[in-house]
């Protein structure tokens, strides 16, 4: 029994690592420099992230279970994690300049990023409902502090509220799922719930568990219909943390969704396929519609972020190791994609006041041409445009619904990023082309041009050979689907 | 004599008036964290119900961790509602509108 439990701790020994960093770092906060420990905490936080990316990276590769099954450290996780801890802390880094401008440099920030990751880490490796449910509350907990950080704000204490309120209901959906499921299964583990599902047949008790805990999920990355916070949500927080839900907290819900869908119900792949093509045809209808209209960048970038989940959700539909793959490349570049474009929205000011207005944009390239030119290859890149990563990304996705039989799906996958591609241009069409309107600063600290010009450069370069990412992911699809 | 199809039943019930609550109140966030409680206890109630039926203790363990997050929600939520009482100068849902959507 001992033995169990010390090499539990050993495979889990990166989370313990960060939850603790995490307490430690907050009791040394609160009694020494405070909010003056800012700047150093937000770098030190960065590092540990990236550094226990590194660590995840240089382990073993062979699969592990700890606890029972509870914790699973096997390739999917591992290119889960690394993803997520990665994400965060480049979204650490480019929004430290922005709140300090607003005065909003508060020690709790690095922290509860710290923990929302830790969160994370646990989903994308949860192997046991109760792991799932502790890790996706722990990432949520910490976010809706995020998103109602700004405390003077009305904005950001609606945001807040509206995504807790919204988060709650979605953890009770999913909470009263997986309860379903542990009553017709048995168990909680995963290996047993998929070991009851036999001859692709779904006991009645069982089907209902897995629609609750898709609606719970479908919740947390936005697909319509359950993505009604989300433009509020994204407006309201300050931006760093919007740059932060859009990147890091998808990528997790979106590998939590693969885990317990092949983990768990991996049998009844038949059962959640046509749900998970019917959310991923809305959300890239809807993203793609509803964004023509939007003023705000930010809710613009919600609306992107909409669409783009219902894309990743097409890999997932296909409900192979392709799809899974196809998933992970396409969360990969988006994610990579975002960081870029909220380091270039973080940037956006006019006498050091932050601007999120389009029209803002007007004749932006006039003023700083090299950063517009990165902006529009990131916009290209969104939007699809053959030459950018971009484009492989929705090209991974779309033939794996193709070779999956999901034809319609994929020919209204291509006719939403036609649609789409109309806001992102607009961007481009502004910045170049746009009437004269008084000049954003065209300042921009090094760190975030540094994102953003990495960023842009990695659209362009990728095409080469996607930095092996390929291969990484359909080795983390082949550990997932057995 | 009283079965599991009878806890099942309480339990949606309650989970049902539970998301109606958050959706049909027009009055006060704080009916609303009420309702989210409410849900929760619900699924507390088919866990607990499913452990004693199933002989499995890991249910009732589920309850437990339940019971704490649940704690911790709430005071986050009444944190937040806090924060914005201050700024706002009103908790009724409908002066929750200064984003439209």
């Amino acid at each position: 029994m001992t033995s169990d439990i010390t090499t539990g701790m050993a495979i889990l020994a990166p989370e313990i690592t960060l939850a603790v960093y995490a307490m430690a770092a907050l009791i040394f906060a609160v009694y020494s420099g405070k909010d003056r420990l800012t700047p150093m905490l937000t770098w030190l936080t960065a590092g540990v992230l990236a550094g226990l990316a590194l660590w995840i990276g240089m382990r073993a590769p062979a699969a592990r279970e700890a606890f029972n099954g509870a914790f699973i450290d096997d390739g999917f996780s591992r290119f889960a994690r690394i993803t997520i801890l990665l994400a965060a802390a480049s979204v650490l880094l480019i929004g430290q300049d922005y709140l300090a401008r607003c005065r909003m440099m508060r020690f709790e920030y690095p922290i509860l990023m710290a923990l929302s990751v830790v969160g994370m880490m646990m989903m994308v490796s949860a192997g046991d409902l109760i792991a799932l449910y502790m890790g996706l509350e722990l990432q949520s907990l910490a976010l809706y502090v995020l998103a109602a950080m700004n405390r003077d704000s009305v904005k950001s204490n609606e945001a807040g509220l509206k995504y807790f309120v919204l988060g709650a209901l979605s953890s009770g959906l999913l909470l009263y799922g997986a309860s379903l499921a542990y009553g017709f299964a048995g168990s909680t583990r995963f290996d047993v719930l998929i070991a009851t599902v036999e001859d692709g047949h779904v006991p009645l008790g069982l089907l209902f568990g897995l629609v609750f805990i898709l609606t719970g999920l479908a919740f947390k990355i936005s697909a319509v219909p359950f993505h009604m916070w989300t433009p509020d949500v994204y407006e309201g927080a300050p931006t760093p943390v919007t740059a932060f839900f859009a990147s890091a907290p998808k990528m997790a819900a979106m590998g939590l969704i693969a885990r317990v869908l092949f983990d768990a119900f991996g049998n009844a792949v038949g059962d959640w396929s046509q749900i998970l093509a019917l959310l991923a045809v809305l959300s890239m209808l809807l993203g793609a519609i509803a964004a023509i209209a939007q003023k705000n960048i930010k809710r613009l970038m919600a609306y992107s972020s909409i669409a783009h989940m219902g894309f990743a959700l097409m890999g997932l539909a296909a409900g192979g190791a392709e799809g899974v793959q196809a998933m992970l490349i396409y969360m990969v570049i988006y994610v990579t994609m975002n960081i870029g474009t909220f380091a270039f929205i973080l940037s956006m000011k006019r006498d050091g006041r932050p601007v999120t207005e389009i029209a803002a944009l007007n004749q932006y390239s006039r003023h700083a041409p090299l950063k517009a030119l990165a902006v529009l290859i990131l916009m290209f890149s969104l939007a699809g445009v053959p030459p950018m990563l971009g484009f492989f990304g929705k090209f991974y996705v779309l033939k794996a619904a193709v070779d999956a039989g999901l034809v319609w799906v994929a020919v209204i996958g291509v006719i939403a990023s036609v649609i789409g591609a109309f806001y992102y241009l607009r961007i481009v069409y502004y910045m170049y082309f746009g009437e004269d309107a008084e000049a954003l600063d065209t300042s921009m600290p090094f760190v975030q041009w540094l994102f953003l010009m990495a960023a842009a450069a990695a659209m362009l370069f990728g095409v080469v050979n996607l930095f092996g990412i390929e291969g990484l992911a359909q080795a983390a699809a082949a550990a997932l689907v057995r | 004599m009283i079965g599991l199809e009878h806890y099942l039943s309480l339990a949606a019930g309650l989970f049902v008036i539970g998301i109606f609550g958050i959706f049909l109140n027009r009055k006060n966030v704080i009916i609303i964290l009420m309702s989210i409680e409410l849900m929760l206890l619900a699924v507390n109630i088919n866990l607990v119900a499913f452990s004693y039926f199933l002989g499995d203790l890991v249910g009732q363990i589920f309850t437990l961790f339940v019971l704490t997050v649940a704690a911790a929600e709430a005071s986050i939520g009444l944190a937040i509602l806090v924060v914005f009482y201050r700024n706002r100068g009103s908790i009724e849902v409908e002066d929750v509108n200064v984003m439209k959507g």
